[in-house]
């Protein structure tokens, strides 16, 4: 059972958000990914207008309306614009099917600004994917490390976190959340580095490690490959592959009525 | 699926490295166990550089160790790829041990690593050199993200541009066959493209990324141009191996970036006659 818990709706050739995730999920049939998460549209802004980040979340809706219990969307906000964010919440989670968020690089996420955000995240259930990383060249403006995220955490010990990119520089990142409980590490989107799945698992435990891929601009192959190449125990395996992300998502899926 | 059933074709390939990485233990640093996996994984051939020739800069001895671990632990297995640095002395008797004494079919350079262009004098000598004894050259375009690389050791990509006018122009160069391994982060596709037009230049797939990277990759490069490599034990062999499967390539086209297109640039190796 393979659950990708890091997908845009990109890297393939399409005029509509249908077309597109068409064409992925025949890439997930070959790799034999069962369930995906997608977020953030056709073309992206790394620190969104209201106007922009409805827009792409409307582009998710429209691309995973076609494939219900297989697709599943985390509704892009910005904490910068407070409320309307709280807004977008209300319609895509509470009124809508989404069952996650996403944060990227408009503000850290240690900021005070996220608390009205993630606290009726954790209401509705959802699950938080906020981007990190750690760049030896600099961070832009408003990006999180994971020790962002770890201050975040702290604040809301009830909400689970995902730490996207463990940080990229994983070393680093895996050390930075390890006392942070309600925090996991997304381990898509970077080089299939070997070591980063055995450190992870041995510093977190492998229920706090989640594959996804970050497709279209990565492959599912280059991030399977850190799961599948890892030498840890093959029921590790099975919870970092699918899981740890259905016990996450598990709460908000039996508010919906999703199968499981 | 927990595990990852071995391709269906044999795999040779072109980019491991053997001993230690500078910056922290690899799983599979520890060529036996490397040899290991490779054999699990179907690979019938590896072509193998070392880690140590980044850094040090005794490469004589560097160059001797990589023969004699290939041979130790890989018996027909693992080939080694010989280092040469141009910018230090006597580098020419470097490279004829690698050919001569240690019986390489080939180089692999880190020019960013031992700070040289493409374009130097040096460089193309080497070339023109190992060109006239029929070697191999593979160029490591870039090793490790440099977003992550170590605050006092930031690497940059090798500037391939170079080639492009080299390769035209240089007729002493037009016997080279030349590898470009783990290029894609830094050299756009087109200009991959452009290379494999101007001569015989081969990529590998390591750091080809993308859903269906592969099939991205082959509309840029002639396919017959393209070779597996994995970049183990640096990255996970599986993400290599991996991107086969996820591309839908069909058989023939699958065994020639597995190994069709790798054989025929190395000569059979009768190092060793098979005991009887
Ligand atoms: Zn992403």
């Amino acid at each position: 059972m393979i659950w990708d818990l890091h997908c845009h709706l990109s890297g393939v050739a399409g005029q509509t958000p249908g077309e597109r995730i068409a064409r992925l999920l025949d890439y997930a049939d070959r790799m034999g990914v069962e369930r995906l998460c997608f977020f953030m549209g056709m073309q992206w802004s790394t620190d969104p207008t209201p106007d922009d980040f409805r827009r792409e979340n409307d582009e998710v809706l429209e691309a995973i309306s076609g494939h219900p219990n297989r697709c599943y969307g985390f509704v892009y906000l910005n904490p910068k614009h407070e409320q309307e964010s709280l807004d977008e919440l209300e319609r895509c989670i509470a009124n809508g099917p989404m069952v996650g968020v996403k944060l990227w690089t408009a503000e850290r996420c240690s900021e005070q600004s996220l608390d009205a955000l993630v606290r009726r995240a954790g209401e509705l259930k959802a699950l938080i994917y906020q981007h990190t990383w750690l760049k030896v060249g600099g961070n832009l403006a408003g990006e999180s490390t994971p020790t962002d995220i770890a201050i975040l955490a702290a604040r809301h010990p009830e909400v689970s976190l995902v730490c996207g990119h463990t940080g990229g520089d994983w070393e680093r990142g895996i050390r930075a959340v390890r006392n942070s409980p309600n925090v996991s590490v997304g381990i898509g989107g970077s080089d299939p580095t070997a070591g980063m799945v055995e450190m992870a698992v041995r510093e977190l435990g492998a229920e706090r490690v989640i594959y996804g891929s970050d497709i279209g601009g990565r492959s599912f192959a280059s991030q399977l490959g850190k799961v599948y190449g890892a030498e840890i125990r093959p029921t590790d395996r099975t919870q970092i592959l699918g899981g740890n992300l259905k016990r996450l998502l598990t709460p908000i899926f039996r508010d919906k009525g999703y199968a499981l | 699926m927990t595990e990852v059933p071995v391709t269906d074709v044999p795999v040779i390939d072109v980019n491991v490295y053997l001993s230690q990485w500078p910056f922290r233990r690899l799983p599979l640093d520890d060529t036996p166990r490397l040899v290991a996996k490779l054999r699990e994984r179907g690979v019938t051939q590896a072509w193998a550089g070392s880690f140590e020739a980044l850094l040090h800069e005794d490469l004589g001895s560097v160059n001797t160790r990589l023969a004699e671990e290939c041979r130790t632990h890989g018996g027909e297995r693992l080939l080694p790829m010989g280092s040469v640095n141009p910018v230090l002395p006597d580098w020419e008797e470097q490279l004829r041990r690698c050919h001569e004494d240690l019986g390489m079919q080939g180089i692999r350079l880190h020019p960013n690593f031992h700070g040289y262009g493409l374009q130097s004098p040096a460089c193309i000598e080497l070339l023109e050199q190992a060109t006239a004894r029929g070697m191999l050259v593979q160029i490591a375009v870039q090793l490790e993200d440099p977003r992550t690389q170590h605050p006092l050791m930031q690497v940059p990509a090798v500037d391939v541009s170079p080639l492009t006018s080299l390769l035209a122009e240089n007729p002493q160069l037009q016997e080279l066959r030349l590898i470009l391994l783990n290029s894609q982060r830094s050299v756009r596709l087109p200009l991959l493209g452009e290379l494999a037009q101007k001569g015989k230049v081969f990529v590998d797939i390591a750091t080809q990324e993308g859903v269906g990277g592969v099939e991205k990759l082959i509309q840029s490069v002639p396919v017959e141009r393209i070779l597996f490599g994995s970049f183990s034990p640096f990255f996970y062999f599986e993400a290599a191996e991996l991107k086969l499967r996820e591309s839908p390539l069909g058989g023939a086209l699958r065994r020639a970036i597995a190994s069709d297109n790798a054989a025929p640039l190395v000569a059979r190796i009768h190092s060793t006659p098979p005991p009887n």
